[in-house]
């Protein structure tokens, strides 16, 4: 028992120093990668056979190899590249537009505690009001194209780039800023050179958040209004009874989700080179 | 005079009261000199090295850098304190000259000041580390070089040892008192560690209580100033020390 949990919390230690008698089949299992890979197999061979084992009918619950047919189909039929990359557009542009106005209204607000305490309130309003209901709003407004899903979307974003910000900016090291000040750098100097670093891994925390929201905003927008998209499918699919469409639908945002948060991962290690790493 | 206090007092006032961090402090440093202040801890020491730092002015009175009042952050003074306040996100080397950046100093002649101080303080081949890579000393070390490489006429220590281990802290004084005395600067070392203060000064201020204000003044007439470990040793620092505790009441207030 002990030789498995150290393999699983030694992640890096080769297979090789491990002790003798546990066999190599086993060591293998305990590394977390394989085991994953393993849960995503039995989860596929479930959602294969245990549908038609229960007789659960395709409306209801599509197999894995409905849904892999319906996804060709969807794809020599439906367009369903034209919808996957204009979600994907909208969430990368709203999420971009989004988390930009956030981390300038955060910066912003937090360089004047005045504003940043005449303006909390009502931030904090919009910030508990549930976002996606301003989705019809906004196609009364707009009407039905892309503009709404977009609004929804930098709403939805803006709000834990700039709240992730703001508390960053207020915990800024005061001893940082004053060393700043006595070496004589000007206002926007300690921004530049102080404020704005300190906050980054703030900023970071806050773009990965935004980065999940992002796909909700896009399919909100979608499902409610306009002809393009995965969340079009969902409704549309929906309408129809075809369920496998909006399984795939699910499946491909979730898909757009995990490569922005990867990306922003990759970025944010980079970024913040100089943090010691975490031992895990 | 490189430092002077001519009758400084500090009052901060809040919504509801007033409190006189010092009242009446007069005192005045030679070029070259090292000077300590000692006192017990909320005695307005941090005050003092704030009002000389020009972080804010005093209430009454004027604080004199070179014979000139302080009216603001300048760039004849440079401080460091119990936290290094190194910039995570810089290498070691950008840490040291980012003191000097505000000052238009060009890019060239910033990296060579920089690695001269970083020699200096014996940080030579750490220049391209960051400082989650350094052990604490050597930390306070890069603090000592940035502050150093912005050339300042006067260097004020806020307790810069106390966050570090007994042997760390002996061996850091050393290598501080060495480098300062081959620099020549005019230094303040605010402590709360009285050996400390006898090891490394020419000269101890020894302050009251809130409202602190100066109640002796002693000075160390000991040899190898720039050789804290040298100086532990002789029979006459325990005597030094004695003197500063008698000041400061100690045995008053552990009765």
């Amino acid at each position: 028992m002990t030789e498995v949990s150290q393999a699983v919390a030694g992640r890096s230690v080769p297979a090789t120093s491990a002790p003798a008698r546990v066999g190599p089949r086993l060591m293998r299992l305990a590394n977390p990668t394989v085991a994953s890979l393993i849960l995503l197999v039995i989860v596929l061979l479930a959602w294969e056979f245990l549908p038609t084992a229960l007789d659960v009918p395709k409306f209801i619950i599509p197999t894995l190899s409905d849904c892999l047919a319906e996804l060709a189909r969807m794809w020599a039929y439906e367009g369903l590249l034209g919808h996957f990359l204009s979600t994907a557009l909208y969430t990368v542009l709203g999420f971009i537009v989004g988390s930009l106005l956030g981390a300038v209204l955060g910066y912003l607000l937090g360089m004047s505690a005045f504003w940043e305490k005449v303006l909390s309130p009502y931030i904090l309003a919009l910030q508990i009001a549930p976002k996606v209901a301003f989705a019809p709003l906004f196609i009364m407004w707009f009407g039905y194209n892309a503009m709404p899903k977009l609004l929804v979307t930098v709403l939805i974003v803006f709000f834990p780039v700039l709240v992730n910000v703001l508390q960053a900016m207020r915990t800024v090291d005061r001893d940082l800023v004053n060393l700043a000040r006595a070496y004589n750098l000007s206002r926007l100097g300690v921004f530049w050179k102080v404020e704005m670093p300190s906050t980054l891994p703030n900023l970071m925390a806050g773009l990965r958040i935004a980065s999940t929201l992002a796909v909700i905003g896009v399919t909100v927008g979608e499902l409610v209004g306009g002809n393009t998209g995965l969340g079009f499918l969902i409704s549309y699919g929906g309408g129809q009874a075809n369920a496998a469409m909006v399984f795939n639908a699910i499946l491909l945002l979730t898909v757009i989700g995990y490569a922005l948060y990867f990306a922003l991962v990759k970025i944010e290690a980079r970024v913040l080179h100089y943090l010691p790493r975490a031992e895990h | 005079m490189a430092l002077e206090f001519r009758n400084v007092t500090k009052r901060f006032t809040t919504a509801n009261n007033a409190l006189t961090a010092v009242s009446d402090v007069n005192f005045r440093v030679a070029p070259g000199e090292f000077v300590s202040v000692v006192g017990p801890s909320g005695c307005g020491k941090s005050t003092i090295l704030s009002m000389t730092a020009g972080l804010y002015q005093p209430t009454e009175g004027e604080v004199l850098v070179s014979d000139a009042p302080v009216t603001g952050p300048n760039s004849h003074v440079g401080f460091m304190l119990q936290k290094d306040l190194l910039l995570p996100w810089r290498s070691i080397i950008s840490n040291i000259e980012f003191g000097l950046e505000a000052r238009g100093v060009a890019k060239a002649e910033r990296r060579d000041r920089a690695m001269k101080e970083l020699a200096h303080c014996q940080l030579a081949g750490f220049e391209n580390h960051y400082p989650y890579q350094l052990s604490g000393g050597m930390r306070q070390r890069a603090a000592l070089a940035r502050t150093l490489a912005i050339d300042p006429e006067i260097i004020l220590l806020d307790e810069p040892f106390s966050a570090l281990d007994a042997q760390t802290k002996l061996l850091l004084q050393n290598s501080f008192a060495g480098t300062i005395a081959e620099t020549g600067k005019t230094t303040l070392l605010i402590t709360h560690d009285l050996h400390e203060a006898v090891l490394m000064s020419d000269r101890i201020l020894v302050l009251s209580e809130r409202p602190g204000t100066i109640v002796a003044e002693i000075e160390v007439d000991l040899p190898r100033r720039d050789r804290p470990l040298e100086r532990r040793v002789m029979p006459q620092v325990a005597d030094y020390a004695a003197q500063l505790f008698k000041h400061l009441k100690l045995e008053e207030k552990a009765a």
